[in-house]
């Protein structure tokens, strides 16, 4: 592991100010991602900033009914099982306890979830001489090489990489919204505009600027989404990545579908809002034959290779099965 | 509570001559001693023919150890409470938790077997909550309490996780033993031990090779049982 300095947080606003005056200095929080990436030689900062001590794991109502913040340091175990969550967001819980296993879990922040780096293997490993992402200009080992994990929507010849967290995917589908500092003051960034495609800049992850310090998310009051749920799907029963995730809420009125959220995981560079699916659920009848109609039309767009062609088919019949399981909740 | 009231030794280790290091390491030495070689090696890198596989592996090792470290290292000072006893040391910031008691402290209890958080070899309680303390720096640590497997004993009194893994042979060549019952610890406190299959996802991050997994289960059930 290179060499770096090490300074402990008091408050965001110092926390901030380190890295607006040194480009290689990172935040640490939970370490789960980013220790196991310097080790790898992936990340090389030269300051990290152990912003572990600032007052920002609190998980509370927002005024007036507005919904919930999740403060960037609380741990995923702990906002898993928060009632807040559990009662009023199940798919956030369920999505939670779906990733990584307890210990990590204890560790894992919030915030540092939304900042997760993709477990493709040519990224994680510097032996691997191209990759997009970690040496711009370098190639994609995955195009063409063992790209049974990697992308089918949204990809670019530069990078077939995807986003490996599950948190990431239930966030989308709750329209969440990250609140961020830096020195130059704050900012709250939709979901949907916090994480990129790759286009022809994979390196860049998020529109999160180097300066700028995660302080909580904001879920949106959504009554319907006490009728969530998170599918996925994986190599062993516990404690794998997705090969293909879906977080869905619906809200079903005599058997109608007045609105739906879906959003997939495991299937590209960010957390995937199915918003075709979502348009072709919105007035049909709930039931299989509308659920596999849905899921065509967002999948009509996805191109697999050599190796993970499957995951087309197998996010369709996700997609059918985690709507199915919300519509059949009483 | 620990179990000796010995203090928790310095890294005092004296240096060994090169050629004792490669005679003992051709002999297959003590886990201390192949410790030793490695730190040995990786100071004398320089001496060893540039690009020889010797060297490589002196260097990859020094790379994945954390090594010696070189005088641009920052160094700082860190006080924690580790099994109910208060320490104070100097860190090398890149120090892990785990290299931390392994290497510095001698508290050799906790495994490293992935070095990733992938396998929950290195599991330890940190302020009473289980983690993989190998992805985990040593200095975020400072001023909390530490519990591995060297202090759940009381005295000569197993803990009842430990003694129902004995009972119930909860492991077969033991490397991941320390991290399973500390993580079996927490488990239990959690309450996550309602059904066999509950026990199963929440012990996932713990990896036993030899598949001892329906012993373990049954161990931690009992332990369970024991202690509601």
């Amino acid at each position: 592991m290179n060499p770096f300095s090490y300074t402990r947080a008091t408050d965001p606003q110092q926390a901030t100010q380190a890295t607006a005056t040194n480009a290689s200095a990172k935040f640490l929080a939970g370490g789960t991602n980013l220790i196991d990436l310097m080790k790898m030689g992936v990340e090389r900062p030269t300051q990290l900033v152990d912003v572990n001590r600032l007052s920002l794991a609190q998980i509370e109502e927002l005024p007036n009914g507005c919904g919930v913040r999740i403060g960037a340091l609380a741990r995923n175990s702990d906002v898993a099982q928060h009632p807040l969550i559990v009662q009023r967001y199940p798919v956030l819980s369920q999505a939670l306890l779906a990733g990584a296993s307890p210990q990590l879990r204890n560790l894992a922040t919030t915030g540092g979830n939304l900042l997760q780096r993709t477990r493709c293997y040519y990224f994680y490993d510097p032996a691997f001489p191209q990759c997009n992402k970690r040496n711009p200009g370098s190639g994609c080992g995955a195009l063409n090489g063992f790209n049974r994990i990697h992308a089918i929507l949204g990809q670019s010849e530069q990078c077939i990489a995807t986003n490996p967290s599950d948190m990431n995917v239930a966030l989308a589908a709750l329209d969440a919204v990250v609140q961020v500092q830096s020195a130059k003051g704050t900012r709250s960034i939709p979901i949907a505009d916090f994480h990129r495609l790759p286009g022809d800049t994979p390196n860049v992850d998020t529109n999160l600027q180097a300066d700028e310090l995660i302080t909580a998310v904001d879920l949106p009051a959504i009554p319907f989404a006490t009728r969530s749920h998170y599918l996925k799907v994986r190599d062993r029963a516990s404690y794998a990545f997705a090969l293909v995730s879906v977080a869905v809420a619906l809200d079903v009125q005599n058997g109608r579908i007045n609105a739906a959220r879906v959003a997939l995981g495991g299937v590209a560079h960010k957390p995937w809002r199915a918003q075709k699916a979502e348009a072709a659920l919105v007035g049909k009848t709930a039931g299989e034959k509308a659920f596999r109609a849905a899921a065509e039309t967002e999948l009509a767009a996805a191109k697999g290779y050599k190796h993970n062609s499957f995951k087309i088919e197998l996010a369709k019949r996700a997609m059918v099965r985690a709507l199915s399981t919300v519509a059949q909740m009483t | 509570m620990n179990s000796s009231d010995d203090e928790v030794p310095g890294d005092e280790t004296p240096p060994l001559r090169s050629s004792d290091a490669f005679h003992e390491i051709l002999i297959f030495g003590s886990p201390e001693t192949r410790r030793r070689f490695l730190k040995q090696v990786a100071g004398t890198s320089v001496a060893i023919t540039v690009g020889s596989p010797l060297s490589l592996f002196a260097q990859r090792m020094s790379e994945t150890a954390g090594g010696s470290a070189p005088s641009s290292a920052a160094t700082l000072p860190l006080r924690l409470k580790i099994n109910g006893k208060d320490v104070a040391v100097e860190v090398d910031t890149r120090t892990t938790l785990l290299d931390l008691l392994r290497e510095q402290l001698h508290l050799t209890g906790s495994k490293k077997g992935c070095d990733h958080g992938q396998c929950g070899a290195c599991t330890v309680l940190v302020n009473g909550r289980r983690i993989n303390s190998c992805l985990s720096l040593a200095i975020v640590h400072d001023g909390e309490e530490v519990t591995t497997i060297e202090g759940l004993a009381n005295g000569e009194q197993l803990h009842p996780v430990q003694a129902a893994f004995v009972e119930h042979d909860g492991f077969q060549c033991g490397y991941c033993t320390p991290g399973q019952i500390c993580s079996a610890v927490a488990c239990i406190k959690e309450g996550h031990v309602k059904s066999d299959d509950e026990i199963r996802e929440w012990m996932s991050g713990n990896l036993c090779r030899c598949g001892a997994y329906p012993n373990i289960v049954d161990a931690i059930k009992e332990a369970a049982a024991k202690s509601a």
